[in-house]
C-alpha cells in the first residue's frame, strides 16, 4: 500500500509575523519557514505505519514555489521514500489544493492520504475534508490514534472532538487528518539528511495534473487585529450597567 | 601620564619563548636583540608585523609538538577515507556503540563568515588543484544566518580576495556607506565631533543576509552544510589530538530521560577540524583551555562587550540609505565603555544598537535597559518615530584585540574568526578579519592535507597578513579607556591622528570582565524608566521579535558548576547581575516556598549571546549548546 502525505511550507511557528504595509498579506520575505507542525505529525504517522509493515511506500507531496523542495527534503530525511513537488507560484486556497491532491491521488493510487488537520498560517482546517469529498473517500479528521487492521481494509481512528473522543471505523482508501496528540515527530538525523539528498523528488506542473486553479474567493485585505484597549475600573454597579448598556451595547 | 600601565615586552630566558606579547618581567632595554628585528630598541621579541622585514622572522616557537603526525588518521572502522571521490563515497559512516560516525577531510564548526569563508577557500583550492576534499560545516542555528547578528558596516577587503566577482553575483551588499557621523550624547543633546571612522568604500549590510548568501556560494562549490546540528563535544583520539565533534543528542527530556523521539548524536570526524563558533565559542573555549593556547603566546585574557540591536522600519522621509552614525556618552556613564550605532540600510530599514563593555563595575547596570533609554534620546527618537521594530537580538563581541589573540593552532585543527578574536575594536569591525582568518586557515589545512605541510602555516600566514598589521595598529585604543573616558578619548585621538600604533609599548587590559564587577553594597542601584511600548519595550516583547525558541522539554543548556552559588553569592553580594545583563530574561529570582530567593533559569529564552558565560562573577555559569535548531532566527540582523 502506498501512503500519500501532503506537507505545507509555512512560516515557522516561533517567528513573529507582521502584515505587509500594502495589506495584501503577511510578510514572508526573509522569514524563517518550516514544515507545518501538523504535517510533521501526519508524516510521522505514515512512517510508523510503514515501519509496522502495513505500507510499502510513503510519498510526500508539497505544492508551492521552488523552496518547497527544502520542506520535501526534510520529509525525505525523516524517512519518506520519494517526494512530489507541484510547482505553483501563488498560494492557493484549500479547494484548489484539494483539487490538486485529487488529481495526484488518481495518478498515485494511495491507500491512505494523510494531512495535518490545519495549516498554522491560514488555520483553514478544510483541505483534508475537501479532498475526501472530491475523491468520494471516507474521512477521519482530528485523529489522535490510528490503528490499521491486518488486512489493511479498515482503519480505526480516535478523533478529538469537542465533546471528547469519538472512534470511527473507516474503510480504506481513506483520508485522515492528524491532530496534536497523535504522535511526536522524529528528528531528522544527519545520516538520514545525507541519504535524503539522493531520494527522488518529481516535479509536476498544474498543467500535468489538469487542474483548474480559478478560485471563487479573492483576498481583499489583510490587517492586524485591532490593538487591545486597556481596561477600565468602574466604581459602582450602576456605572457598570451604564457602561454595558450605553458603551458596549450588550444589555 | 603617571599611572599609565605600560609594560614593555621582554624576553625572559630566551627569545624563543614568545613573539609578540609582553611577559611578566619588565625590562627596558634588551642588549641581546638580534639586529634583524626592527631598529626600535624597546621592542624585544614583541616586534611589529613583518612587512618591513620580509626576510627575517622574529623567533617564535614553531608549532606545537607532534608536527610529523599532526595528520595521522585516527583509527576508525572504515579504511577508505581518501580525499577523492564523490560526496557519498569519500565519506564513510561507521557505527560504534550505537553512535554513527561520519568522516570528512575538513570539518568546520559554525556557518558564520569565518567558517563559510574557510569552506569556500578550501573548495576553490581543490578546484585549482584538481583534487577533491570533502568539507562539512555544522551549524547550531536552524538555518545558515539564523544566529548571525552584527552592526554591520562591512569592509569588503576579504570578500574581494575570496570572491572577486561578488558585485555581479547578487551579493546582498548594496548600500555604500555615505556619511560618517560621530556624536557625543548628553541627556538632551547630541554634540557632533569629528568622526574617527572612515567608512568610504564600505557598505551598510545585514550580516545575516550576507552569510546566507555565502552559504549558498559554499554549497555551490560542493560544501555540505548541516544547519540544526549543535556540536556539543570535542572528540579526541588516544594521543589527545582533536579528531572531530559529536553532535548533541536530541530528544532528551528535562529530567534527563529519553523521550519517544530520542536520537543519539552523531560523531563527525575531520582530518582537520576548524572551530568557527563566534565570540566565546563553547567548544573553542574548552580547546583554548585544554591546550593552553593563550599561555602558549603569552596572550592576555579576552575582554568582551555585549551588543544589543534592533532593526527598525522607519518613515521614508527620515531614511537616508548609507548614513552611518556612532555615538559615545549618554546613556552610559564615563566609567563604562561603550557606545551606540545607527546605520541606514535599504528598504527603509535601520540598524540601531548599543554596545556595552562587559568590564563594567556596577552590578546594577542593565545593558538592555540602557538601550531602551538610548532610544528616547531626542536625536535617536526623531529617527524612530513613526517606525516599527522588525527584529531584536543580542550578542557578545570581542574587545581584546591584538593582546588577546591565542595561539590558534592545536593538534588536529585550528580556531578561526571571533572564536580566536580578530575584531578591530576602534573600527568596530570583525567580519573582514574573521573571513580572512578563515581563508588563511583553509590554505593551511589544504597544505596540510594535500602537501603534508604543518597547520602552523596558518599562524605564520596570519602574522604576515593585513589582519595582523591592522590589529597591531589598533591595539592601544581600547586598553586606554581603562583610565576613563577622557584619557581614553585623548589616547584615541593621538593614536588616530599621530601615532597610528607605531609606539613601542602595548597597553594591557585590566581585570577580566567577570572580576571587574564591584560588590553591590559599594554601588548605587540604577532606576530605569518603564517602557512606553512605542520606542522602548519590555524584555518579553523584544524577545518575541528575536524569534527565539527552544524545545522546552530538554535539560537546561545553561549549567551551574555549583548550584548553590547564585543564592549564596550572586544574589546577596552582587544583587543578581545575571538577572540584569541577560538580554533575554533567562535568569530570574523567584521566591520559593519559604520566601527566599531562588534562581530560575528560563533556558528557552536564550539568545545564545554568551554574556552569562563571560560575566558571572565566579564563572559559575557554563553556556553549553542546546539541541540543534533552537535559539534565535535572525534574518535581518
Amino acid at each position: 500500500m502506498k501512503i500519500l502525505v501532503a506537507v505545507k511550507r509555512v512560516v515557522d511557528y516561533a517567528v513573529k509575523i507582521r502584515v505587509k504595509p500594502d495589506k495584501t498579506g503577511v510578510d514572508t520575505q526573509n522569514v524563517k519557514m518550516s514544515m507545518n507542525p501538523f504535517c510533521e505529525i501526519a508524516l510521522e504517522e505514515a512512517l510508523r505505519i510503514k515501519e509496522a509493515g502495513f505500507a510499502k511506500e510513503v510519498v510526500a507531496v508539497s505544492i508551492g514555489p521552488s523552496q518547497c523542495v527544502d520542506t520535501l527534503r526534510t520529509g525525505l530525511a525523516m524517512g519518506a521514500d520519494r517526494g512530489i513537488h507541484v510547482e505553483a507560484n501563488s498560494s492557493f486556497l484549500p479547494l484548489t489544493i484539494a483539487k490538486i491532491l485529487r488529481s495526484l491521488a488518481e495518478v498515485e493510487n494511495p491507500g491512505l492520504i494523510f494531512l495535518g488537520k490545519q495549516a498554522i498560517d491560514d488555520d483553514c482546517n478544510q483541505t483534508g475534508q475537501m479532498v475526501a469529498a472530491l475523491l468520494g473517500w471516507p474521512q477521519a479528521t482530528f485523529a489522535s490514534k490510528v490503528v490499521l487492521d491486518n488486512d489493511k481494509h479498515v482503519a480505526t481512528v480516535d478523533r478529538e472532538v469537542d465533546g471528547g473522543l469519538e472512534t470511527l471505523s473507516v474503510d480504506l482508501p481513506a483520508v485522515i487528518t492528524t491532530d496534536l496528540r497523535l504522535n511526536q515527530p522524529r528528528y531528522a538525523t544527519l545520516p538520514n539528511i545525507m541519504k535524503a539528498k539522493s531520494k527522488p523528488i518529481k516535479k509536476m506542473t498544474l498543467e500535468d495534473l489538469k487542474v483548474d486553479i480559478k478560485s471563487d474567493i479573492e483576498i481583499v485585505e489583510v490587517t492586524e487585529p485591532p490593538k487591545r484597549k486597556s481596561g477600565v475600573i468602574v466604581s459602582s454597579v450602576d456605572e457598570l450597567i451604564d457602561k454595558l448598556k450605553n458603551e458596549a451595547h450588550v444589555v | 601620564m603617571h599611572k599609565l600601565l605600560v609594560k614593555l615586552s621582554s624576553s625572559s630566558s630566551s627569545f624563543s619563548s614568545n613573539p609578540l606579547r609582553h611577559s611578566k618581567n619588565q625590562r627596558f632595554i634588551l642588549p641581546l636583540l638580534p639586529s634583524s628585528i626592527t631598529s626600535n630598541p624597546f621592542t624585544a621579541s614583541g616586534s611589529p608585523p613583518r612587512p618591513s622585514i620580509p626576510a627575517n622572522r622574529f623567533i617564535s616557537r614553531f608549532g606545537y609538538p607532534c608536527s610529523a603526525d599532526l595528520f595521522r588518521k585516527s583509527p576508525t572502522l572504515c579504511s577508505n577515507s581518501t580525499t577523492f571521490g564523490v560526496i557519498w563515497s569519500s565519506r564513510c559512516i561507521s557505527s560504534e556503540a550505537g553512535r554513527e560516525s561520519i568522516e570528512y577531510d575538513v570539518l568546520i564548526v559554525g556557518a558564520g563568515p569565518a567558517g563559510l569563508s574557510a569552506a569556500i577557500r578550501l573548495k576553490q583550492l581543490c578546484q585549482q588543484n584538481n583534487i577533491d576534499l570533502s568539507v562539512c560545516v555544522v551549524e547550531k542555528g536552524a538555518e545558515v544566518g539564523a544566529h548571525i547578528i552584527s552592526g554591520n558596516v562591512f569592509e569588503p577587503l576579504a570578500l574581494d580576495e575570496l570572491l572577486p566577482h561578488w558585485r555581479q553575483q547578487q551579493a546582498p551588499i548594496e548600500i555604500p556607506a555615505s556619511s560618517d557621523k560621530f556624536w557625543f550624547l548628553t541627556k538632551d543633546r547630541a554634540i557632533s565631533l569629528p568622526s574617527p571612522f572612515d567608512n568610504k568604500g564600505n557598505y551598510v549590510i545585514s550580516l545575516s543576509q550576507l552569510v546566507r548568501w555565502l552559504g549558498g556560494k559554499a554549497e555551490e562549490l560542493g560544501t555540505e552544510i548541516y544547519p540544526g546540528f549543535s556540536a556539543s563535544e570535542v572528540l579526541y583520539d588516544a594521543s589527545d589530538k582533536v579528531v572531530g565533534i559529536a553532535t548533541r543528542d536530541m530528544g532528551i527530556s528535562k529530567d534527563g530521560s529519553k523521550k519517544e523521539n530520542f536520537q543519539p548524536g552523531v560523531d563527525i570526524k575531520g582530518r582537520v577540524t576548524l572551530f568557527a563558533e563566534g565570540c566565546r565559542g563553547s567548544l573553542s573555549e574548552k580547546i583554548i583551555k585544554k591546550y593552553k593556547l593563550r599561555e602558549e603566546v603569552n596572550a592576555q585574557h579576552q575582554t568582551y562587550a555585549l551588543g544589543i540591536k534592533e532593526v527598525w522600519e522607519i518613515d521614508e522621509s527620515k531614511h537616508n540609505p548609507g548614513e552611518v552614525v556612532h555615538t559615545l556618552g549618554w546613556p552610559l556613564d564615563p566609567k563604562t565603555y561603550g557606545g551606540s550605532f545607527l546605520y541606514h540600510m535599504n528598504d527603509r530599514q535601520i540598524a540601531l544598537g548599543l554596545v556595552v563593555a562587559l568590564n563594567y563595575k556596577n552590578p546594577f547596570l542593565n545593558p538592555y535597559e540602557e538601550f531602551q533609554k538610548l532610544k528616547h534620546h531626542p536625536a535617536i527618537k526623531r529617527v524612530l518615530e513613526g517606525g516599527t521594530v522588525l527584529q531584536y537580538g543580542a550578542r557578545t563581541l570581542n574587545e581584546g584585540g591584538f593582546q588577546s589573540i591565542p595561539y590558534p593552532v592545536f593538534p588536529g585543527g585550528a580556531i578561526i574568526g571571533c572564536s580566536a578574536g580578530f575584531l578591530n575594536v576602534p573600527k568596530i569591525k570583525g567580519t573582514h578579519t574573521a573571513m580572512k582568518s578563515g581563508m588563511l586557515a583553509a590554505e593551511a589545512a589544504f597544505g596540510a592535507l594535500h602537501e603534508g605541510l604543518n597547520m602552523n602555516t596558518y599562524w605564520d600566514n596570519l602574522r604576515d597578513s593585513w589582519v595582523w598589521k591592522e590589529l597591531y595598529a589598533a591595539r592601544n585604543y581600547r586598553p586606554a579607556f581603562e583610565y576613563g573616558l577622557l584619557p581614553g578619548l585623548a589616547v584615541s585621538a593621538m593614536e588616530h591622528y599621530v601615532l597610528k600604533g607605531k609606539v613601542p609599548f602595548t597597553l594591557k587590559h585590566g581585570k577580566a570582565d567577570h572580576e571587574a564587577t564591584d560588590l553591590a553594597r559599594k554601588c548605587t542601584p540604577i532606576e530605569y524608566p518603564k517602557p512606553d511600548g512605542v520606542l522602548s519595550f519590555d524584555v518579553p516583547t523584544s524577545l518575541y521579535r528575536s524569534n527565539t525558541n527552544h524545545d522546552h522539554d530538554q535539560p537546561s543548556h545553561l549549567r551551574l558548576k555549583d548550584p548553590k552559588i547564585p543564592e549564596k553569592l550572586n544574589f546577596p553580594e552582587y544583587a543578581a547581575p545575571e538577572s540584569r545583563y541577560c538580554p533575554a530574561r533567562v535568569y530570574e529570582y523567584v521566591e520559593d516556598e519559604e520566601g527566599k530567593p531562588k534562581l530560575q533559569i528560563n533556558a528557552q529564552n536564550c539568545l545564545h549571546c554568551k554574556a552569562c558565560d563571560i560575566k558571572d562573577p565566579k564563572q559559575n555559569i557554563e553556556w553549553t549548546v542546546p539541541e540543534g535548531g533552537g535559539g534565535p532566527a535572525y534574518s535581518l540582523m
